[in-house]
């Protein structure tokens, strides 16, 4: 197992590489450093010689793949491209363009993106896996049809209305939480709940209805026949039976996100005010910050194959026919 | 999951309990409640804090409450005035010609050839208390040569267990005018003090010098002591007096003086902050603010909360005198001559999202708001008599509305380049007329802008001096005057204007196709077609064919930058209380294409340009406004810009809310506010009562919905039970 595993961080390597180019690519042909140096600089009285310092001090004054003035392998080492994401490979993030140290900001903002993000998925997996297994034992009833129903409205609705939704009732009309903020510590606690009942909420009826189905393609194979046939209730087939041999599709969904927990939720921590990393990873797009982008897209791609490698090791320990080799 | 369920209950517990107060929904940590804190909000995180760099408006709502320049705006006065904050007295002015004799007031502009001005500044004023101060008994800096050992369990500077403070001297305002130039610092106003600050751009050639030397010398960048090396154009006279030359005249300087830029830094604050390691930790003069305000940032964490406290340090102020009799209406006379600040902690929580802002606005959690136009109906209603006030709903909160024209204008610039639409030709100017009248600013003003804003009728925004009011204010291109008001020209004089122009009809008559304009504007969402649509119809009322270019914001500078735009919005903010800071934006040699200043219209007109060299360096007399009077009438005429408006600021305040006086210029404005903390305690009780009964009630029904699923089940498995049987029996 182990020397899949050091071969699949190999095989990460060209991906890593290959997402770094593309979101290069995909920052620089929207946004030169001259707009970068601007954008940072503010509108008002800026200089040719302010943006060229600006520029020179960050390194942003090199070509962005080539360097023609440059002799061998100096013409591609010499370029913005390289000295931007060499240092990435060894986590080294550097610095945002207002100054501030990325690895400094994405360890001191990783926890309450968790805060949310780990309550939602563990709350969320339970909720979810529990009523999809309820419309199983109910299937072809009324309460399977009404929970289809349920499930498919629920899918319909854009998360963002269940934010403002959330906030108006639960907040504004019923004052039962804050409606946005953080505190630390136990203070935290008040302004997790709104958050995290909403992201369960939100996250219902596409996850209900998956594993449903993951279980309902399970109840048609024979062990289930089986069990039934040794007289068990049906409650212990769901439990049981069905659930443990549909455990393989359930963490293929479920512990690839696991790494991703950390990067936090774009939309609801603006809403929230959580001071997480989706909050931090807006507030580069929109401040054109490519050093902090490029960060956490990398962060992103790495946490995901890490997540995909979390995800085989797995199988292996719920399913002990398989081998990783 | 049985752990799960057993720990549920008591986590729900443990989060009511730790709700602030007695409301559930308080934001706030319990300690806070009914003490004398300010509450605000903030979207964007500050940049800069340093003053050398900070520019935006939401930087100075922090540094202006920390720096303190030598002059300020009194607080209550209209126009806007000037007056003494750290310096004695205003500053005494010496002209100059190129031998260095001292000229007397009122000599002919031509023979000065700098201008001194000398600043005295109050002893006794000291700074906060920080740690670059704290020394040992020794008297040697206790963190001026840190090592990562001692920086190992640092983390913020308030890790820093010793702060100590000293006297403000003279020699602080000269180091912070030095390092305008400094080699790592990047000043926005860099480029324009070069031109008139006496050797600052020399100055910044020599340090750079100096930092490459020290670089190559020691291997790293290390602090670059500015007091090694005089600069010309600032030098201490003693203690407690410096002087500014600068070259000319340039009477605008003065209001410098009041911004941030040029506010107190004391050498050991750089001197602290240089060193590496507090860098790295993010620890820089750009984040910690060192003044000798009336407040200083205790927390900076500009992704939750930004909290600035008493100074304890502050020298004193009193509230100013000098107030209307309109000023005492409102209740703003009642603390005059008391110890300022008023308020003992200012907390500024970062909620990037208008609606949960309004949202905890009305619920009392904010003091403040300003209004979204989603939130404007349920906030501001129209009287009769066109006055704005507000709605029944907010009245009964208690909440007042307090308006004022910003000295602000947004316009629609025409690019004088273009072949079409720019030039000095009669039918190019003429087009320009004719468009001018066709768009119907009142209307934007009412649709867009919810009525927040007046129609401009030239580039100066009223209050400031040179803005002219009533009939003789008016832009008689545009406009007449009708029943003691301007009332827009008819479409049919627009449209006369355009045959004059060579397009009767929308029709070039040389080349008989239809006349087509492009305006340039940036990436819109779906909430400005509307906007688009409108301004469409405007051009459609005279037949021309308005194409609208949308692009992203880079590239929409980038064309306006190499003149490639044809008709743009843009919009300005005043720096300062002068006309010269609105018509410089007209001023030739100040255009975008080939000098990169603020002139996005490329105006380039030489009878404008010499009265505005004229007029920048006079002070306000009856002269200068005769001068400004044909500069603006030069602009009616040539039409660079459709003149926009003006916005007018609206901002909704609580009763706890006192001494508000809208201003835009000055931004050291929390020190006159007052807070009536029991008052907000009780409002914020009453208006957040937790509503129990929804929650009642969906435990209800989930147990209500569980009787019969209950039911089902045990039916089903009492059925499944059967079916098996069944099974069993047909296979035996």
């Amino acid at each position: 197992m182990l020397n899949y595993i050091i071969r699949r961080m190999f095989y990460a390597i060209p991906i890593l590489i290959g997402v770094n180019l593309i979101t290069f690519t995909l920052f620089f042909v929207v946004n030169t450093p001259d707009d970068m140096a601007r954008m940072q600089l503010g509108i008002k009285r800026v200089t040719p010689e302010a943006i060229a310092k600006w520029k020179q001090e960050r390194g942003y004054d090199k070509p962005l793949v080539f360097n023609s003035a440059e002799e061998g392998v100096q013409k591609f080492i010499r370029t913005i491209f390289f000295e931007k994401s060499a240092a990435m490979f060894a986590f080294n993030f550097g610095r945002a363009d207002d100054g501030r140290d990325i690895a400094h900001e994405i360890k001191t903002r990783m926890l309450p993106s968790l805060a949310i993000a780990l309550p939602v998925f563990l709350l969320g997996l339970v909720a979810y896996i529990t009523f999809a297994l309820v419309m199983v034992f109910f299937r072809a009833t009324y309460i399977d049809f009404w929970g289809v129903v349920l499930c498919v409205a629920l899918m319909s609705i854009s998360s963002l209305f269940y934010i403002i939704g959330g906030q108006f009732l639960i907040s504004k009309l019923w004052h039962l939480v804050p409606i946005s903020g953080f505190g630390s510590g136990l203070d935290a606690s008040k302004f997790l709940v709104l958050p995290v009942v909403i992201g369960v909420i939100s996250g219902a009826g596409a996850s209900t209805r998956w594993y449903r189905t993951i279980f309902l393609e399970e109840m048609g194979k024979d062990y289930v026949r089986t069990a039934r046939a040794k007289g068990l209730p049906e409650t212990i087939v769901l439990f049981r039976h069905v659930l443990r041999n549909a455990l393989i599709p359930v963490l293929t969904g479920a512990v690839v996100v696991i790494p991703l927990l950390f990067l936090g939720s774009l939309i609801a921590e603006s809403f929230f005010g959580i001071p997480g990393l989706g909050s931090y990873t807006i507030d580069a797009i929109n401040s054109q910050d490519f050093a902090v982008v490029r960060a956490m897209v990398f962060l992103g791609s790495f946490l995901y194959i890490i997540g995909l490698i979390l995800t085989d090791i797995s199988y292996t320990l719920v399913d002990p026919r398989i081998r990783l080799e | 999951m049985k752990v799960l369920f057993k720990y549920l209950p008591a986590l729900f517990v443990v989060s009511l309990s730790a709700c602030g107060g007695d409301s559930w929904n308080d934001p706030y940590p319990t300690a806070d409640v009914d003490r004398n804190i300010l509450y605000s909000a903030f979207a964007e995180r500050p940049k800069h804090l340093d003053p050398v760099q900070s520019y935006s408006s939401n930087e100075i709502m922090f540094t202006a409450q920390v720096y303190e320049p030598p002059l300020q705006y009194h607080y209550l006065k209209r126009p806007y005035k000037l007056v003494p904050l750290s310096a004695t007295k205003m500053p005494v002015v010496q002209y100059v010609d190129k031998n260095g004799r001292r000229l007397t007031d009122g000599i002919d502009n031509e023979k000065i050839a700098y201008t001194i001005y000398e600043i005295s500044i109050k002893p006794g004023i000291r700074y906060q208390p920080h740690p670059a101060f704290a020394r040992n008994e020794q008297g040697k800096f206790l963190y001026h040569n840190l090592t990562a050992r001692d920086l190992a369990k640092v983390y913020k500077l308030n890790d820093f267990p010793h702060t100590d403070t000293r006297e403000l001297t003279a020699e602080d305002f000269v180091f912070e005018i030095k390092r305008l130039a400094h080699p790592r610092l990047h000043s926005p106003i860099f480029g324009l003090m070069s031109d008139y600050i006496v050797g600052l751009k020399e100055y910044s050639t020599t340090l750079k010098t100096a930092a490459k030397k020290q670089l190559r010398k020691q291997g790293k960048d290390t602090y670059l002591d500015l007091n090694n090396y005089a600069l010309e154009g600032a030098q201490v006279v003693d203690s407690h007096t410096y002087r500014i030359k600068i070259k000319g005249k340039y009477p605008q300087f003065m209001y410098w003086l009041a911004m941030p830029f040029f506010a107190p830094i004391p050498w050991e604050a750089e001197r602290f902050y240089t060193q590496q390691g507090l860098a790295e930790k993010n620890i820089t003069l750009d984040w910690y603010p060192v003044g000798t305000g009336p407040y200083m940032l205790t927390e900076n964490n500009p992704n939750l909360v930004m909290i600035l406290e008493k100074n304890p340090n502050f020298h004193g102020e009193t509230y100013p005198v000098g107030g209307t009799t309109e000023d005492m209406k409102k209740g703003l006379l009642a603390d005059v001559g008391r110890p300022l600040p008023f308020i003992s902690k200012l907390k500024f929580y970062r909620d990037k999202e208008s609606i949960p802002r309004w949202n905890k606005f009305l619920q009392g959690y904010y003091d403040a708001s300003g209004i979204g136009s989603d939130s404007f109906d349920q906030a501001v209603q129209i009287t009769g008599q066109g006055e704005a006030t507000v709605t029944e709903a907010m009245r009964v909160q208690g909440i007042r509305l307090e308006t004022a024209v910003a000295t602000s204008t947004y316009y629609m610039g025409f690019n004088m380049l273009d072949p079409i639409v720019g030039g000095f030709t009669d039918s190019a100017r003429r087009l320009r007329q004719a468009i001018s009248i066709a768009v119907d600013y009142e209307e934007y003003v009412s649709i867009f802008a919810n009525g927040r804003g007046i129609p401009a009728q030239g580039p100066i925004a009223p209050g400031i001096a040179g803005h002219r009011y009533g009939k003789e204010g008016i832009n008689t291109i545009v406009y007449d005057w009708e029943n003691e008001k301007p009332r827009r020209k008819p479409i049919e004089t627009a449209r006369a204007l355009l045959a004059e122009a060579g397009y009767p009809n929308g029709i070039n008559v040389k080349t008989s196709a239809p006349l087509v304009l492009y305006f340039d504007v940036t990436a819109r969402g779906a909430e400005d077609k509307s906007k688009l649509d409108w301004m469409r119809k405007q051009f459609q009322k005279l037949s021309i064919q308005l194409v609208v270019r949308s692009t992203d914001y880079n590239r929409f500078q980038d064309k306006i930058r190499k003149g490639n735009a044809q008709i743009f919005e843009w919009g300005w903010n005043a720096d300062y209380p002068d006309p010269e800071n609105f018509l410089f934006l007209l001023h030739g040699p100040q255009r975008k294409v080939g000098n990169d200043g603020e002139n996005a219209a490329n105006y380039d007109n030489p009878e404008y340009n010499d009265l505005f060299e004229e007029m920048k360096n006079m002070e306000d007399s009856p002269e200068r406004q005769k001068i400004i009077d044909r500069m603006v009438k030069i602009l009616r005429h040539d039409a660079p810009w459709l003149w926009g408006y003006h916005p007018k600021d609206y901002g909704l305040y609580h009763a706890w809310y006192k001494n508000v006086k809208p201003n835009r210029i000055s931004h050291n404005n929390m020190k006159y506010y007052r807070i009536d903390a029991n008052l907000r305690g009780k409002k914020r009780h009453n208006w957040n009562k937790p509503v129990l009964w929804p929650v009642v009630a969906c435990l209800i029904v989930l147990l209500v919905g569980l009787v019969p699923g209950v039911v089902a089940y045990r039916r089903k498995e009492r059925g499944i039970g059967v079916e098996n049987l069944r099974a069993q029996g047909k296979n035996a």
